[in-house]
């Protein structure tokens, strides 16, 4: 190989990449600029996020001791249920308005659609965390600003919008798409969800890091996977 | 009309022969086990369809990729059946594990890992087959069955391996045996033999099975084409 093709090789391979890119910060940006004129998603996520910890308290009997205890297994729970709704919204969108056929008919790698929509749903999910974090610090007067605690959120919901937006795209083309994003979701998040919750666990009750690791671990383990495996069969979801 | 292979009755016919030489070697054959008596005799089918169960189900995710990747309406019939008799099996292993954990654990339920882990892989299963209810296009509906098979089935060891880190109580007969496990035993030669040949009972059941429900479907698919033949003459 000379050293011309070479160089032609490689910066078409970088032109291209750059173009990949590119589409999937416009399909980021498209959902963005939607949710920012609509304002539709991100409320209606935020109230059911409020009301489900407004309901633990009641449920639980959230006095301080039980408090420390249980508070990570009551944010997971609730940041599982707010991004169904989410989840669901940002796909049924796409869905009914025919969007989806739309950017189907892009020349853009379908890769780049899943990434695009998948980042989306990530923005909106940690900016409903952002806001029900404080809110619940102050709530019930535990400190959740913690370096670790924000890590384990952030690989958490990686993870957690990867396979949520691949089922979710599936979810939305069956005749029971509403009931079946969380039957389908939940099984397989199992691992993922039980060691964000023992690692979160582990970080607000001071626990020493090595017992946090081997759950942080998994959670990186499961976030390579799914979103391995989802960029590999996304294109058979979405195929006409 | 096709007709039914020379085989498939000869299969069936030896299928029930073996099964009814397993009952007799668990139930009567086997040795007593020294500590827990009879109720351990529950173990050889008890594992025996947890095994089926994982092997269905390992057979679904493999003809879904297989259809992914080539495409073919009999994968999808393969996974389909493969996968309906994976989730009654699941639930006889479930079943029998608690009958034998009554008197042994003194509870018919724990939260072991393996429990647990069962039990999610059995609701994952039952949602695939959810998910193809919903879905009225057969292509589609054998590429969605495909994915979420291939998704179900990683994520299966992932919620083993994330359970087991909390201490087990199950035991493990088969390979190193932790003494700490309550209701663990050693299995004696005789033991072993009827373990061995209740697996091969299960796994040969699981295949009569198979060919007989994929036989089923096919004869659906004919009846339908058959029909729709009928309406537009």
């Amino acid at each position: 190989m000379t050293d011309y093709t070479k160089q032609k090789i490689e910066s078409r391979a970088d032109g291209s990449l750059r173009a990949y890119l590119r589409s999937i910060a416009a399909i980021v940006w498209k959902d963005l600029a939607a949710e920012f004129r609509s304002r539709e998603l991100i409320g209606a996520m935020l109230v059911f996020a409020a009301l489900v910890i407004v309901i633990f308290n009641f449920a639980l009997e959230l006095d301080i001791r039980t408090r420390e205890a249980v508070t990570s297994g009551v944010l997971w729970v609730t940041f599982a249920f707010a991004g169904t709704l989410g989840l669901n919204r940002s796909m049924a969108i796409e869905k009914d308005r025919g969007c989806l056929d739309g950017l189907l008919l892009a020349p853009v790698d379908r890769s780049a659609i899943f990434f695009g929509k998948a980042i989306g749903n990530l923005f909106f999910m940690l900016i409903v965390e952002a806001i029900i974090l404080p809110m619940y610090t102050v709530l019930y007067n535990v400190n959740l600003f913690q370096p670790g605690l924000i890590l384990v959120i952030l690989l958490g919901s990686i993870g957690y919008t990867a396979v949520g937006t691949l089922l979710a795209s599936m979810a939305v083309q069956a005749r029971t798409r509403d009931v079946l994003l969380p039957i389908l979701l939940f099984p397989v998040l199992i691992p993922l969800l039980l060691a964000a919750v023992k690692a979160s666990n582990g970080f607000l009750q001071s626990f020493e890091i090595a017992e946090i690791m081997p759950w942080v671990n998994i959670m990186i383990a499961y976030d390579v996977i799914f979103i391995a495996v989802a960029f590999m069969v996304f294109d058979f979801v979405v195929e006409e | 009309m096709e007709r039914r292979p020379k085989a498939l009755p000869v299969l069936n016919w030896l299928t029930g022969a073996v099964f009814v030489a397993a009952l007799y070697i668990v139930l009567f054959w086997a040795p007593q086990e020294a500590i827990m008596g009879d109720v351990q005799r529950v173990f050889y089918f008890h594992v025996a369809a947890g095994w089926v169960g994982a092997l269905a189900f390992l057979v679904t995710a493999i003809v879904g990729g297989i259809y992914l990747a080539r495409g073919g309406q009999r994968w999808d019939r393969v996974a389909m059946a493969s996968v309906e008799i994976g989730v009654v099996f699941t639930f006889i292993n479930i079943v029998t594990g608690s009958i034998w954990a009554r008197p042994i654990w003194n509870t018919w339920w724990t939260w072991d890992p393996r429990l647990v882990t069962a039990t999610i892989m059995e609701l994952i299963y039952i949602a695939y087959m959810m998910l193809r209810q919903g879905i009225e296009d057969r292509d589609r509906r054998a590429r969605f069955g495909a994915v979420y098979s291939i998704v179900g089935f990683i994520s299966v060891p992932l919620t083993f391996l994330s359970i087991r880190i909390f201490r087990t109580i199950h035991p493990v007969v088969v390979g190193s045996n932790d003494p700490t496990a309550a209701g663990a035993f050693d299995m004696t030669v005789d033991m072993r033999a009827a373990f061995f040949f209740s697996l091969f009972t299960f796994t040969l059941i699981y295949i009569t099975l198979l060919w007989n429900r994929l036989r089923l479907q096919q004869k659906m698919e004919e009846i339908e084409e058959r029909k729709l033949r009928a309406l537009s003459a």
